[in-house]
Formats: C-alpha cells, structure tokens, sequence
C-alpha cells in the first residue's frame, strides 16, 4: 500500500506542486514571522548591550506614569544634580557622571527640513568626553554654549559638515536654534549609528535648560564601579544609599529592560503577521482540499480496483492521507526555508529603514520550525480528510463501471452550510455586540472563520444560478457557452476554487468598509464641528509627534483677522492611579466655540489653576461629578490635587480630560502638537495663511493648512493603514490564484478526451483557449463577487457595533469594490494561461484514441 | 507490393503510396506501408483486418488527425499532406465528420446541441430542411433535449451519426462506430449509415473488424500487415468471412 501511494503521488506531482504551494506560501508567512521578530529581537538585544556596555550601574528616577510601547515612549522626571556627588560617596563607586540623555532633539537638515529618524530616539544628551564606544572623527568636542557634535550617520542625512551652523529644534525649545557643528563622532567598530538612534551633545548646561527643561537636573547618573567590585554589590550598595524613590540597575539590566520594551512592540507585530499566515492557510486549506477531491474522482476507477482485489477502506483513507502528509512535509519545509528567506529580507529592510540598524545574525528560532511543520502537516492532512473519506467509500464495482460519478445531491452540504453559518452570525453578534465575557476578538474572529466556511459550504448551491447568470454574458460565442457550462459543471469544485477566493476579497472589502465608514464618519464629524478656518500641524514620522514654539500662538492671535487661537497638548498621565490620556488647551474657552463642546454640568468655559474638566464618559465612568477632587501625576513633576469643574458632552473631538495650560510644562512633551486658528467672519483665509506661514519659519516639523486638507491629512494614516492590510492580503488572494489555476488545469487533464473531440470536429486552438479563460473568468468574478457580498456584511456589523465609538456612517467603497470585480476577470485571464496552454496543446489523435 | 483499388475519378479521400512508422530502432512499427486507395462519393466503404493492422492508423491518416512518414493523402480537392494546424481545423470543420467507438458526446450538452456543436463552431447556420431530415433519420425526435448521460449507449451512437451528418461533409470516418454497442443497437446505428449513403449520397469511411458490419458496406478493403491486400464489391457477412478466413490462412501460410 506504502509503495502505492509513493507510485501515485510521484505520478501526479505537478498536480500537488501547485497545491502544494499554497501550503508552502502560509507555511513561508509563519516561519518569516518568527525569524523577522526573532532577528531583530536579537538585534535590539545586542544594539542596547552595546549602547549600555560602558555603564555599571545605573541611577534614574522612577517613571511617575508607566507607559508601555503602544501608548508611546516612557520617559522619566529628572535628577537633582546634587545626587550625583551622593552616589561618588557610596562605596566601590569609582566616578559617577550625569548624564543628560532624551528624545527630542532634532536637527533641520541643510534642505530646511528636520530630519527623522522613523522609529528610534532622537537623543539630546551633554557631552561628558569620549569613551571606548564613542570616539570623535572630526573636530572637537562642545565646549560653548552654541556649540553641538552629532554622529556620523546623523551628518550624512542631515548633510552638514563641521563648522557649519545647524538647526536644531530641542524637548523644550520647538522653536529652531541656531548651534555651531564643531564635531563628528562614530562609534567602535567603524559604525556610525547604533540602531539608527540620532545622537545630538551639548555643553553640559545647554542639554539640561534644552531637553529637560530646567538647569542642574539630569537624566540619569551612571556609576562606575572601582576595581574588584562587582556592578550588582555596587548596584545594592547604591539602591540602598538612595533609598526607594529611585531606579537603581546595572548597565545590562537596562539593556535588557530597553530591549524588552521594544520587544513588547515586535511580540504584538509578530501576532499580526501569523493573523495574516492563518488567513493565508485558511485558503490553503480550501485548495487543498479541492485538489484531493478531484484527485480521488479521477482516480475512482484505481481504488475501486485496489478495493476489488483486497484493500480495506481504512487502507485506501490510509494512502490518502500518507500522499498529504508527504506533501505537506514537503511543504512545510520549502515554507520554513523560504520564510527564513523572506524573514531575513524584511529584516534587512527594516534595518535600512530603521536607520541602518545593525543586524544579528539570522535566528532561526525553534518557534519557527515547530510552527511551520505542525502548521504544514495539520493543515494539508486535515484538509485531505475529507476526499480521504469519499475515497473508502467507493465501491468495488465502480472499477468495472463506467466513470459515471453521479451528481450527488447538495442538501447535505446546505444544510451544513446553513448551520456553520448560522454559528458564525451567531458568534458574531455576541462578539460585536460585547457580550462574549472578555473574549471579544477571539469570539469575532471565530465567528468570521465559521462564516466563511458556512459560506463556502453554501456556495455549490449558491453557484448553480449565479455562476449561469454570469456565463451568460459569454454565451454570444460557442467557446464561452462551452466555457460557461463547464463552469456549472462540477459545483462543488467551482465553489471551493471560488470560495477560496472569497475569502481574500471578504477581508479587504470587509476592512476597506470599516476604515472608509471611520475615516467617512470622523471627517464628517470634523468637517461639521471644527470651527477653525486653519490648522498647525506636522506629518508623524516616528513616536514623537512633531510640535512647534508655542510663541506662535500669540503671534498668530495679534494677526488681523484672527478671533481665537488654541494650542493643543497632550501627555499620558495617571488620575487616581488609573492611566488616562490628558490634554490642555492654551485657550479654554476653544473647546465650545472651536470644537462645539457642550457642557452638561459646571462650567467648561474657564478653567482655574487647580481645575479640571472631563468628558462625560469619562466622570460617567470614573464615577467623577462637578465638585469630585482627583490626584493628577505627569510625565514631569510632583502629583496634584485638582478639582473638577466641568463636564462637556462626549464626542470624538474632545479629549477624556482636560486640564489648564500650566499643566502642559510637566508633559513629556510641554510643546503644543497642533494649533487651531479662527478667523473673524468675513476674513479671508488666503490672507491670513502666508502670514502664519512666516510665523512657523523657525518651526520646520509643521505647517499650517485650512481645515479640510487638515483633516485630510489626519485621515490619511487610515489610509496607509488600509493600504498595509490590502498588501498582506494580496497574499491570500494570490494563494486563491494558484486554486483557480491548479483546479483548471486538472479539470483539462480530466477532460482530455472531450477535448481531444472538440478539436476533431474543428475548435479552433485560440477557441480551445477562449473556453478555458472564460471557465477561469466566470469562476474568478463568481468568487469575487461572493468575497464582496460577505466582506461587506462582515464590514457593515463591524460598523453597526461601532456605532457607539463614533462610527456612524456606513460608506461602501462601491469603486473599490468594482475594481475587484475588475480585478477578478483579469486573475481568471492570468490563472486560464498555463491551463488554456495546455488544452490547445492537446494531441487530437492521443485524446480520442481507444487506450 | 500494393494492390490499387478504386478507379473512379470522383474520390472523396484518397491515399497515394502511405507509410506510416512509430518509433525508431528497435522499437520501430510500420503501421502503414504504402498504402494507395480511393474512397468513392456517395458511397460506403469499410476498412476490414484483424486486430494491429493499421486500420486505425490508416482513417487518422487520411483524416488528417496523424501525420503520414511517406505519401500523400487528400480528401476531395484539398491535399491533406503538409497541412498546418489551422488548416486542419478548417478541413474537419468544413470536410470531415468523425463518429469514433466511445466518448463521442460532450456530456454538459443536450443532445440537440450535440448535433448542432460543428455547425456552431463553424459559425454556420444548419439547413432546416436537412437538419429536419437527419433528426427524423435517427429517430431521436423525442430525445433532443436529453443530456448523453440519459441516453442510452445505441442513442449516444445515433446522435454522433446526426452530428458527423448534419454539416454535410465530404466524407465521414468512422472508427468502429458498433464496436461499444449490442447487436440490435449496431444494426440500428449501421442501417442508419448505409441509408445516408443510399438516400442522400454521403460519403462514409467505416473502420472494423467485424464481418456483420462490413457487410452494411457498399465495398471492402482488407488490410492486413499495414497492406492492402484484398477488396470485395457488395460484400455479405459470408464473404467477408470468408475473405478474412482465407487471408487467416496466407498469413500463418506466409509466416
Ligand atoms: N502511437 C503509436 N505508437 C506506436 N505504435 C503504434 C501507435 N499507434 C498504432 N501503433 C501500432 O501500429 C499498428 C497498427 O495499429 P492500428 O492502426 O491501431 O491497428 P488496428 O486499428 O487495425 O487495430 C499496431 O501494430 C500498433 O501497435
Ligand atoms: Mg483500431
């Protein structure tokens, strides 16, 4: 039986190659997940081991707001200067330096523009002398006050030389500074960058009146410790001197903490990835199993004669299955090679994007390959159960039958069809309606998994009227009425090639209906509330959202013309404990008359030093009323009491809490991050643009543009959003390519003969082909017009669920929707090539000769 | 050496000095070795000899599905020899209609479309008349709407004769037409051959190894060995019987 699986399946490899593939390419998706994540792991790993290798021991304070990486980046209050000779006292502490060292210095390129970094900090620290690591290639170090170096890489992208004079916009300072470049420096091992960080020094108290915001503070005071002393005893030793309110750890554990926290960020992108790999096999799993059913229908004649001469029906699932698990080994293997390939290219590419971060070696990590061979094998054997058991079942006799397979009845399949389904709408409601008890996403997710099944179950049904409806527009022509029938010919293989299909083109019209209803409904919302003729804001090019001097404000409210100009600020802060997005605004009473807030208890239009307003569901939720006294901590600062004044309306233009504009100096970020200007009636607004304009001159990270291309562009991360997830997708749907392409060209193959009869009485080849392509067309546009009902019903729930969070129109993408369409009649175009190839290659004497 | 049979000008098909070799080496085949026939119009030849004696090879030959080693073949006015594939697919559309053993029908088609396909893919209109003449011919008036699968082995056969008839082409091959059916059946299927011979003038070319079908054929060629080696006019069951017997006996006498 072994050898005669092992014959069968070397006979049909072509077949499995391309079912196979598919496997391959989910398999290639998991494996590239892991070794993406794994090798950049290990290279922030070794990245901050190096940046930290120079420090022993470590003094900062403790973070007053714990941030974790989606919600930005952690950032500490400073030191007392005076700490650092506290620390030189302790015991087996050779020196201790402080340091000043945080995000937020950036330098303007030669071109005007600032220069980001994507992703790493933008570090401005004071110079405390060269180091092993860190070593000047030019100049000298900083020693006035208008003097700075920078590293190498930092140079090249901002191509400045020394002696020039540099822009440079500081934590505390939006407004650009003018500083002397009087050095350049590398870094050990001929690197100019580490990990893509930018690095900005300064004379010692330039960096702390410029990037924390007051004068004899620090970041962080880094201990040296004296020969024989290890760094933990002197990590202790220090701890213990300091007492509790600091943060005291040797150099490697915060090299490990600053890796973990951005290894936190990898964990959650490496979920996303193997989200995308299971949709990838879902439709693997479709393909696969249509090409084991149709595998097994053409070989009804061999079984039934294995069965005739003694093989059990346990033997023949037996070899069916042995034929999957020897494709999906085979499989998963080129899976996990090609992952490793595609992990290391993105790898790569994030490394160059990221700044020239330098790689670790590629890991391979266990993960990997324990995820590519269980994912590979389960799914390719559970996808030949079922072909597996029809095989058993065919009788002895049929071998001596004629190959006429009947056509089965398709209740079975519909009514299994309507109840998967029905699970899944089931499990949808509960999940988007929140009542699923916590496992909201899982629940969701479930349900979209069952739907589609129940979906495909339902399709051969479904298939029959459409499928014939959709022929119907080729059937002018002999080859397409030929091409149409043979489409209905074999429901349930046309409806698995389509579903597989569907389920690609479900997600993204799904996805592309969610994110078009939110940006449609947050636009609308805006364009109706904000009364802000112009709007200052910058394009995000890394955590750190771009601010600009907050002198502008002022000047801008001098401008003829202006009535009202507000600056924004935000920071995460901790209210009661609990952690809570606050914002100020520079003028209170913009919060009604620019963004159409309305009170619904005390008084929002003013604001004392010690008050607070907050959203209704907010106080709702918080249990806060007007009169309730909360304990606010920031970034920066000590906590304070303030009491509650005012509660405004919900709405997607306000903010959970707002606090006065003093508060602003102790957020991590004490510029404001977007100004809104309202203008007199009857002023024009190109007259007062320019002068704005002139005013952002020495602000380079943003500028000002009238309301609607503001919000355009605010939306407009939605949009690369979208655009992402379609590009994972495509995956999917090339994967459903693949099915259209294997189950025609086996559906050629079986059809030899009536080919071979065709030709005889005189199709043309280029009619042969028209046959084939329209086949393949009315199959792919069958699937992609299933992929665009079902993705807007997924979508459509998604948006009704949303309702409450602001999504309130829903907006369906009609052209997106018919460029699938479009984009369908081309993939059955493409997927007919190799097939339609082979068809009119056909010998028509081979075909119609008796064997 | 090769007997030359047929003397009329007329022909439908005809084969001049054919050979035909499989292979190469050891495994070489002569299937054909000069061949030279004439297959009158308007009447029903069939191509007898046992089994492997190049019957097969020689209608693909002469209808143009194989390619020939040596000699040429033509139907009618057209030299089949040297034809592109463009041209063969006009001179079967145009010329030829083929009935083979099995697997004759296109099973998503009704049989009415059946019959109709050639002329559709033609892009040609069929004869009302003509067409009204074949389906009465067949006796398949009330089956027209039935998918092959719903008809029996006889009717499938019939309505392979009504397609391969309905474009009036030059002349019809076909390769052991009965060879898959009954004996009532075969009668029905060849007496409705032998009357689109009588009635109407169809040129038909029927390959077979059986004697009583033969006998529904206005002449005989005997192959044997990839050669003509005999012909009977009016042939019955006996005489071909006969002729099959006494060339039974050259053989084993010349082997
Ligand atoms: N494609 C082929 N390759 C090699 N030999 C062939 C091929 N087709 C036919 N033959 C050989 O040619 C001879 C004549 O075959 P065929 O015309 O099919 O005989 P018949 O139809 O009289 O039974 C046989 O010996 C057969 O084995
Ligand atoms: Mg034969």
């Amino acid at each position: 039986m072994f050898r005669a699986t092992l014959k069968s399946l070397l006979a049909r490899k072509v077949r499995l190659i391309l079912s196979g593939l598919a496997v391959v390419l989910g398999v290639m998706f998991v494996s590239g997940a892991f070794v993406l994540t794994d090798t950049l792991g290990r290279s922030f790993d070794s990245v901050f081991a190096d940046g930290f290798s120079e420090i022993d021991v470590n003094v900062a304070a403790k973070p007053k707001v714990q941030v974790n990486e989606m919600e930005g980046e952690q950032t500490v209050a400073p030191l007392p200067a005076a700490l650092v000779d506290r620390v030189k006292q302790v015991p087996g502490a050779a020196s201790a330096t402080g340091v000043v060292n945080a995000d937020g210095a950036r330098v303007i390129g030669s071109n005007g523009k600032v220069v980001t970094s994507f992703g790493p900090p933008q570090l401005g620290e004071n110079w405390t002398g060269e180091s092993e690591l860190l070593k000047l290639r030019e100049g000298r170090a900083p020693q006035a006050e208008d003097e700075i170096v920078i590293n190498k890489a930092l140079a090249t992208a901002a191509k400045v030389q020394v002696g020039q004079k540099v822009g440079v916009l500081t934590a505390f300072e939006s407004k650009k500074r003018d500083f002397t470049l009087v050095g350049v420096f590398g870094y050990s091992g001929d690197r100019d960058s580490i990990g893509g960080v930018n690095e900005v020094f300064f004379t010692t108290p330039v960096a702390q009146r410029l990037m924390l915001g007051e004068p004899d503070v620090f970041s962080s005071i880094t201990v040296q410790a004296a020969g024989g002393v290890s760094d933990e005893k002197l990590r202790d030793d220090v701890a213990r001197t300091l007492g509790a309110d600091f943060e005291v750890k040797t150099g490697e554990q915060v090299a490990a903490d600053a890796s973990a926290s951005l290894k936190e960020g990898l964990s959650f992108f490496n979920k996303i990835l193997l989200g995308f790999a299971a949709v990838a096999l879902l439709v693997g799993t479709f393909l696969i199993l249509n090409t084991f059913s149709i595998i097994v229908a053409q070989r009804t004649r061999e079984l039934a004669l294995m069965r005739a001469i003694g093989a059990s029906g346990r033997q023949i699932i037996g070899s069916v299955v042995l034929e999957a698990i020897a494709v999906g080994l085979i499989a998963s293997v080129l899976g996990l090679a090609a992952g490793i390939g595609v992990g290391a290219l993105l790898a790569f590419l994030f490394g160059k994007l990221a700044g020239g971060l330098t790689l670790a070696g590629i890991g391979v990590p266990a993960a990997a390959v324990i995820g590519s061979f269980a994912v590979g094998l389960v799914i390719t054997v559970v996808a030949a159960l079922l072909p597996a058991l029809r095989a058993s079942r065919i009788p002895p006799i049929a071998a001596m039958q004629d190959v006429a397979t009947p056509d089965r009845p398709l209740t079975k399949v519909t009514v299994a069809g309507s109840l998967v389904t029905g699970i899944g709408a089931v499990l949808l409601f509960l999940g988007l309606s929140g009542n699923a008890g916590g496992q909201t996403l899982s629940t969701i997710l479930g349900g979209v998994l069952f739907a589609f099944i129940g979906v495909a179950l339902l399709t051969p049904l479904i298939s029959r009227p459409v499928v014939s409806l959709l022929g119907a527009i080729f059937s002018w022509s002999v080859p397409g009425k030929l091409g149409r029938l043979n489409s209905g010919r074999n429901p349930r293989r046309t409806a698995i090639t389509a579903a597989a299909l569907m389920v690609g083109i479900a997600l993204v019209t799904g996805v592309t209906v969610i994110l078009d209803s939110a940006k449609g409904s947050i636009s609308a919302l805006a364009q109706d509330t904000i009364k802000a003729e112009l709007v200052i804001a910058g394009q995000q090019g890394g955590p750190r959202p771009p601010t600009f001097d907050p002198g502008v404000l002022d000047k801008a409210k001098a401008l003829p013309g202006v009535r009202m100009v507000d600056g924004e600020y935000g920071d995460m802060g901790r209210i009661d404990g609990e952690g809570t997005w606050v914002a100020a605004s520079s003028d209170i009473a913009s919060l009604r008359q620019i963004f159409g807030a309305k009170p619904t208890a005390g008084d929002i239009d003013r604001l004392g030093p010690t008050q607070m307003l907050a959203s209704s569901d907010t106080a709702t939720s918080r249990g806060w009323s007007v009169g309730s006294t909360v304990n606010v901590q920031l970034t920066r600062g000590e906590a304070r009491t303030y009491t509650i004044s005012g509660i405004y309306e919900s709405s997607q233009l306000t903010n959970p809490v707002t606090l006065p504009a003093t508060a602003a100096k102790d957020f991590a970020i004490p510029q404001p991050i977007q100004g809104f200007i309202q203008l007199d009636p009857g002023t024009r607004v190109s007259d007062v643009q320019p002068q704005v304009e002139a005013l952002l001159a020495d602000s380079p990270e943003v500028s000002v543009a009238d309301r609607d291309a503001f919000i355009k562009q605010q939306t407009s991360s939605l949009d690369g959003l979208l655009t992402m997830i379609q590009i994972l997708l495509a995956l999917a749907i090339v994967i459903a390519v693949l099915g259209i392409i294997n189950t025609l060209a086996l559906s050629v193959l079986e059809r030899t003969r009536e080919l071979g009869l065709l030709r005889a009485i005189g199709l043309r080849r280029s009619q042969t082909m028209g046959m084939i392509t329209v086949e393949a067309v009315v199959i792919s546009v069958f699937g992609a017009l299933l992929g665009v009902v079902v993705g807007t019903g997924l979508g459509a729930a998604v948006v009704e669920a949303l309702k409450d969070e602001g999504i309130t129109d829903l907006i369906l993408p009609w052209g997106q929707m018919g460029v699938f369409l479009g984009l369908a009649a081309i993939i059955g175009v493409v997927a007919a090539v190799l097939p339609a190839i082979r068809a009119a290659r056909i010998n028509v004497l081979g075909a119609i000769a008796h064997d | 050496m090769t007997a030359t049979v047929g003397q009329q000008a007329q022909a439908a098909a005809r084969a001049n000095d054919v050979w035909k070799v499989y292979g190469s080496g050891e495994a070489q085949v002569i299937a054909l070795r000069g061949v030279s026939a004439e297959f009158e119009r308007g009447r029903f030849t069939a191509i007898m000899g046992p089994s492997g004696s190049g019957k097969s090879t020689l209608m693909h030959c002469l209808a143009g599905l194989d390619s020939v080693t040596r000699g040429t073949v033509s139907i009618g006015e057209t030299t089949v020899t040297g034809l592109g594939d463009a041209g063969l697919t006009k001179l079967r559309r145009d010329k030829v209609g083929f009935i083979f053993q099995q697997f004759n029908l296109l099973p998503t088609l009704t049989a009415k479309e059946n019959i109709l396909l050639p002329l559709s893919i033609a892009g040609r209109k069929p004869d009302p008349a003509w067409y009204d003449t074949v389906i009465e011919t067949v006796g398949l008036k009330d089956r027209l709407d039935h998918r092959p699968a719903q008809l029996s082995g006889g009717q499938q056969q019939r309505v392979a004769c009504a397609r391969a008839l309905v474009s009036r082409p030059e002349v019809i091959f076909a390769d052991e037409p009965t060879g898959n059916l009954d004996s009532r059946s075969g009668a029905e299927v060849l007496n409705f051959l032998r009357n689109s011979v009588r009635e109407h003038g169809q040129t038909i070319v029927m390959v077979t190894h059986d004697p009583t079908a033969a006998a529904y054929a206005d002449r005989v060629v005997f192959l044997a060995d990839g050669e003509i080696v005999s012909e009977l006019i009016e042939p019955t069951a006996e005489t071909v019987l006969d002729t099959m017997k006494k060339l039974d006996t050259a053989a084993e006498v010349g082997n």
